[in-house]
């Protein structure tokens, strides 16, 4: 009885305190525009705090309301709300792409990295190096490659550099994690595994994928925000029409007239990141088995 | 080529050694090119069904010598037969059964699981694995337990099933390398005493390496008292205090296993014997 019902508490208090969070967010926000200078706080010439008129800061339920009106003042225009559901769904789609394609890269230079110490001293520091490259920078470079691609009926579309722009973020933190997962296993258990003659593949299946769950899980995770990032800067840098990026871009112009149009797609965008999130955490569920180990030793 | 052993339990007729290790040496090379002389031409044989012990100091290479009969490690020098072949060739046939100081269970996997790993990874159906598996809970005692988690065991627990496991392709050598070092002293007295129970029932050869004196001398038909720097055997004391499966709680009482303990202590604290070091004297 009490084995089912803490963990049913436990839940509770999560949903609860996370609640919370996003409240307090709220109220610091509007305390702060109620109380906070006009001109912001100024430290000499610099500015360490925001403007706290309604054009800088909008209230939240300026924010709220205008999802509900339509885009714009056209007689077809189409609710806010719609427009960036839209577009969220669509950046989703592609940071899902770019997600699936850097889990699958990072997990083979990790197997590689496993298997063959070399490969490690090899490809490691180039992984690292990897992520310093701006991404604004190898933006253009993609579009402009992939443009000359043209394999038979098969053409480079604009979608599909920024979802590989998504998956050069995104393997980075699943390869370092699983390669820390693949060589987690005791010297006691490879011992083991050894005695039973069992080969790489065998060792790999039996022990070192189990073993790396727990070290995989949170690198899925910050893959799926990487790869939300990606997929949101990526559009803006090339340009691609359709996403929470362009949206992003296209109605901060609008602030000066209407304050609340701007966040509309910031909100989409951390609509996005949740879903990425949330599913990352479903994986962890349905994986908790192999997870075990965190909670004894 | 090894005889098969007759049928009637107990009594081992199998000509073939469980292990005969000759002029072994196993010398370690450090980054700097020094070297660790962990065995020195050592030699050891165990019958089959026997139950030998290796005891010594820290560095005395009883551990090696272990790993160098599960084919975990290659020796410089000498040789390793088990049941008659090569050490590589008993690993790959599942010849012997293994347990180490950690029980070394995989968390993901229930108690049972972690009993049917081995069969598993050789290819044993279903069916056989699962009424494997509950004929060694049964065994060791955790009938109960068999859905559950390592880590809802206690060490004793954990350790019990790690023998469960070792003993599932029923291996007629066990290599454990100090089992019951992690337990306390009640638990693991219970252990000893199931250990020699498990034994009596499977006629199982077993090499045994402790740091405990009464372990060893309860435990063991013989106890191989081994000297560091480098790794030697000094001398093999036969003990064997009562047949095996009735020993019992009032055997470490007696006289004999006191007189045991002190021999083995001497063995191992006092001078060297002039007798020729790392050969078997019996």
């Amino acid at each position: 009885m009490r084995a089912r019902s803490e963990p049913a508490a436990a839940l509770w208090r999560r949903v609860v305190v996370g609640a919370m969070g996003v409240v307090v967010l709220a109220l610091v926000w509007e305390l702060y525009k109620l109380l906070g200078p006009a001109d912001g706080v100024l430290v000499g010439t610099t500015t360490v705090l925001p403007r706290t008129t309604d054009l800088a800061m909008p209230h939240l339920w300026v924010m709220g309301g205008r999802v509900l009106e339509p885009v714009n003042g056209a007689s077809a225009a189409l609710p806010m709300w719609l427009v960036v559901l839209q577009a969220s769904l669509f950046t989703l789609g592609i940071a899902a792409v770019g997600w699936l394609v850097g889990v699958a890269v990072g997990l083979a230079l990790a197997l590689v990295m496993q298997r063959f110490r070399a490969a490690e001293s090899a490809i490691l520091p180039w992984i690292i190096l990897s992520q310093t490259v701006p991404l604004i920078a190898i933006a253009p470079l993609v579009r402009r490659w992939g443009a000359q691609i043209h394999l038979g009926e098969f053409t480079w579309e604009n979608w599909m550099s920024v979802a590989l722009i998504a998956s050069y973020l995104a393997f980075f933190p699943v390869s370092v994690g699983a390669l820390r997962g693949l060589s987690s296993p005791d010297a006691n258990h490879v011992d083991l595994m050894r005695c039973y003659a069992a080969g790489w593949w065998k060792t790999l299946w039996r022990l070192r994928l189990p073993a790396s769950v727990g070290y995989l899980l949170p690198a899925l995770g910050l893959a799926a925000a990487s790869a939300v990032i990606g997929t949101v800067v990526a559009e803006v840098s090339i340009a691609l029409r359709g996403g929470i990026g362009r949206l992003i871009v296209e109605y901060a112009g609008a602030a000066g007239g209407d304050p609340g149009k701007p966040w509309a797609p910031i909100f989409g965008s951390v609509l996005v990141g949740l879903v990425a999130a949330g599913f990352v955490g479903l994986i962890g569920v349905v994986l908790r088995r192999f997870r075990r180990g965190e909670v004894a030793v | 080529m090894s005889v098969e052993p007759s049928v009637d339990l107990g009594a081992p007729v199998d000509t073939a050694l469980a292990v005969e290790v000759i002029n072994l040496s196993r010398v370690f090379t450090g980054r700097k090119g020094a070297t660790v002389t962990a065995l020195d031409n050592v030699s050891l044989t165990v019958r089959p069904g026997e139950f030998v012990s290796l005891i010594g100091p820290s560095g005395c290479g009883k551990s090696t010598l272990l790993r160098l009969i599960a084919d975990l490690d290659t020796p410089t020098r000498g040789t390793i037969a088990v049941f008659g072949t090569s050490a590589r060739q008993a690993r790959v046939n599942q010849a012997y059964g293994i347990a180490f100081q950690q029980a070394g269970l995989l968390p993901w996997r229930t108690v049972t699981g972690n009993i049917e790993l081995p069969l598993e990874l050789h290819g044993a159906g279903k069916a056989a694995r699962q009424a494997r598996a509950a004929e060694l809970l049964d065994l060791v005692g955790l009938t109960d337990f068999a859905a559950s988690y390592p880590d809802q065991l206690s060490g004793g627990m954990q350790q019990r099933v790690a023998i469960a496991r070792a003993l599932a392709e029923s291996p007629r050598l066990l290599l454990m390398d100090e089992p019951f070092g992690a337990l306390d002293e009640m638990t693991r007295e219970r252990m000893q005493n199931e250990l020699v129970r498990i034994c009596g029932e499977t006629g199982a050869a077993v090499v045994f390496v402790t740091h405990s004196i009464p372990e060893a001398v309860f435990l063991s038909d013989r106890v191989v008292v081994m000297s560091p720097r480098p790794g030697r055997i000094r001398d093999v004391l036969p003990v064997r205090l009562g047949e095996t499966g009735k020993r019992g709680e009032n055997l470490r009482e007696e006289e004999a296993f006191f007189r045991a303990v002190r021999q083995v202590r001497e063995l191992l604290h006092g001078e060297a014997p002039d007798r020729l070091r790392g050969v078997e004297t019996r």
